[in-house]
């Protein structure tokens, strides 16, 4: 049952414009896009492979087999063999559940920051002027350089890593999510709210939260690729996850050596970030330009 | 004008106190003893005695602060552990490299990412626009690393048109040290110009419906001459914008491949220090490519009114 306000309006209020039309039109337009639905397919493969490796894999991936050492790609070995034998395939698709976790973790960490941050920033006006100095100030920092710094004072442990790219991708996050409260913050519905005396903590949930699942949504998604290809470059540079640990990053790594008489030991795993980023690109613009609010004229 | 200037000077000097800041506290919240960490389990008690009170370990918080902030004023970014001089001393040596690198690299990134986004905005919706645009955001998709490893093994390995890493012999001449930051340039430049494309496609199709375009041809005037000079010139605001932003892409991807090349550069430079565990150089590095990020930006901000008159501050 709705609680009642003690002067006698409903502390429920009804919620902000309701996101159902949105998503509605929004599922039309991305059904309708061919090439989201590519995207969508071989991310969802990649998704699959990895989660699935232990019964995919007919090798370990760190199984060696000598005899076996720098064999080019064939019906045995699809992706090759490395310097010790171990199969690629197996590696690949064994180290896409690392790759993909951090990526996925990463956009967890980095919401979960960014939407305190920025929702904090655009609702509070007191709070505004100096966490978007903070917000532009680590935004100085190139990407990879703090992740570096972070994962060199942490230590270099998977979730360090994890923790690291989502301090980086939090401040993106953190602008989107200011930009659209300080709209949300003048609209009627959120104005009402106000009025009646709605607890602030209520509005921000009801009111606020739930409008800004879109850009959330468009924003996670691109920091989802970003985050794989920054996980790749940690590991790549040595300064991610141990390097006895197979993930795409130090799989290219270790292959650099044989890249004249083993190409294939870092091809692979390199194709496979080119083909979970581009699909998350993808997919991110389809849903930017799906779930831009432009489109409610259609509704 | 003066005003804005001295606004947007007195604004990157708050950024500039944040970053340092940030810089400070990163190194500080190592779990553990910094000097430990950074000497490694093989130091002695007086070793990691001694470097805590070479780096002012043993101070409180907030003098260690203090120190910090003032030696910083002072141009002063501590000392490495491991190389034995001033940090400012070994970013100095490392900078060449560096430097010319992302100045290549952009120049590759514009020459490529701004006509590709006017030929992209004026044949908008076709094939080539398409094209384009799928290009540009597979550049985005491709890790650096793993393009130069490919370009090293093609262009410098098999064809033999470029050195395979390195930044020449120690008594190379400039032209020769640049030849070997033709690749990595490439490589660099070839990523960022997808994002630069985008811009210049994004801000060239809000230009091109506007009157003075449609005038442009109705006095019939070539099309040249109404992309380039009407159009164009109209569209560079944004674009300024993104290469301000990108020159944040380069250093960073500078980072990741000056150590695919072997370039002794900044990036080469705080990838061993992370190995070593040498947190001045880090902390010294996150301040510097900050400090330059931030004064790129604020010289764009300036351009604005040299590309448009119709700016004023």
């Amino acid at each position: 049952m709705t609680a009642v306000h003690p002067a006698g309006i409903p502390d429920e209020l009804p919620e902000g414009p309701a996101a159902r039309p949105r998503w509605a039109v929004a599922a039309r337009h991305l059904w309708r896009n061919k090439l989201l639905l590519l995207a969508v397919i071989v991310l969802l493969a990649v998704v699959a492979l990895a989660a699935l490796a232990p019964l995919v894999a007919e090798y370990g991936p760190n199984a060696m087999r000598i005899s076996r050492r720098l064999q080019a790609p064939s019906a045995a070995h699809f992706f090759g063999t490395d310097e010790f034998g171990r199969d690629i395939f197996s590696r690949v698709i064994h180290g896409g559940r690392i790759s993909l976790a951090a990526g996925g973790l990463t956009v967890l960490v980095a919401c979960a920051g960014g939407v305190l941050l920025g929702v904090l920033s655009g609702y509070f006006a007191a709070l505004d002027g100096i966490l978007v100095k903070v917000v532009d100030s680590m935004m100085a920092f190139p990407d990879i350089l703090l992740a570096i710094a972070l994962v060199a004072v942490l230590g270099p442990t998977l979730s360090n890593v994890v923790v690291a790219l989502g301090i980086v991708y939090m401040p993106r996050v953190a602008r989107v999510v200011r930009a659209s409260t300080l709209v949300l913050r003048e609209l009627p519905f959120v104005e009402a709210a106000r009025a009646l005396g709605v607890p602030t903590h209520r509005i921000l949930r009801r009111h606020i939260l739930r409008n800004l699942a879109s850009p959330i949504t468009v924003q996670g998604t691109f920091i989802f690729a970003y985050a794989i290809l920054a996980e790749a470059g940690l590991s790549f540079l040595g300064v991610g996850v141990s390097s006895e640990t197979p993930t795409w990053g130090t799989i290219i790594n270790a292959g650099q050596q044989y890249a004249r008489q083993a190409p294939w030991i870092m091809l692979f795993p390199g194709l496979a970030i080119v083909l979970s980023v581009f699909s998350l690109q993808i997919i991110g613009d389809a849903l930017r330009d799906a779930l831009d609010p432009k489109l409610q004229k259609e509704v | 004008m003066q005003t804005y200037i001295l606004k947007r000077i007195l604004g990157m000097a708050v950024v500039m106190l944040i970053v340092a800041t940030i810089s400070f506290v990163i190194v500080r919240v190592v779990p553990g003893d910094p000097a430990a960490i950074m000497l490694g389990p093989d130091a002695s008690p007086a070793d990691i005695a001694d470097l805590r009170a070479r780096l002012g370990l043993e101070r409180p918080l907030p003098a260690q602060y203090a120190i910090f902030m003032g030696d910083l004023l002072t141009g002063d970014l501590g000392r490495s552990i491991f190389l034995d001089r001033p940090v400012v001393q070994a970013l100095a040596e490392r900078a060449e490299p560096t430097i010319c690198l992302t100045v290549m690299a952009t120049l590759v990134a514009l020459l490529i990412g701004i006509p590709a986004g006017i030929v992209s905005a004026v044949r908008r919706g076709s094939a080539v626009d398409q094209a384009t645009l799928g290009l540009a955001m597979l550049g985005a998709s491709i890790p650096s690393f793993w393009l130069g490893l490919l370009f090293i093994q093609f262009f410098a390995v098999r064809l033999g048109w470029f050195p395979v890493a390195g930044y020449g012999d120690p008594g190379a001449g400039f032209l020769e040290r640049l030849r070997h930051l033709v690749l990595p340039a490439l490589v660099l430049g070839l990523l960022s110009s997808a994002l630069i494309t985008r811009f210049t496609r994004a801000s060239m199709l809000d230009v091109l419906g506007d009157d003075y375009v449609r005038t442009g041809r109705a006095k019939g005037l070539d099309e040249w001459t109404v992309i380039m000079k009407h159009a164009f010139r109209n569209a560079l605001i944004p674009v300024l914008t993104v290469i301000g932003l990108t020159v944040a892409v380069l250093l960073g991807g500078a980072i990741v491949t000056e150590t695919v090349f072997g370039l002794p550069g900044v990036g080469n430079l705080v990838v061993q220090a992370v190995l070593r565990r040498d947190y001045p150089v880090i902390q010294g590095t996150l301040i510097v490519v900050a400090a330059v990020y931030v004064l790129v930006n604020l010289t764009i901000d300036l351009l604005y009114t040299v590309v448009d008159p119709r700016v004023r501050y």
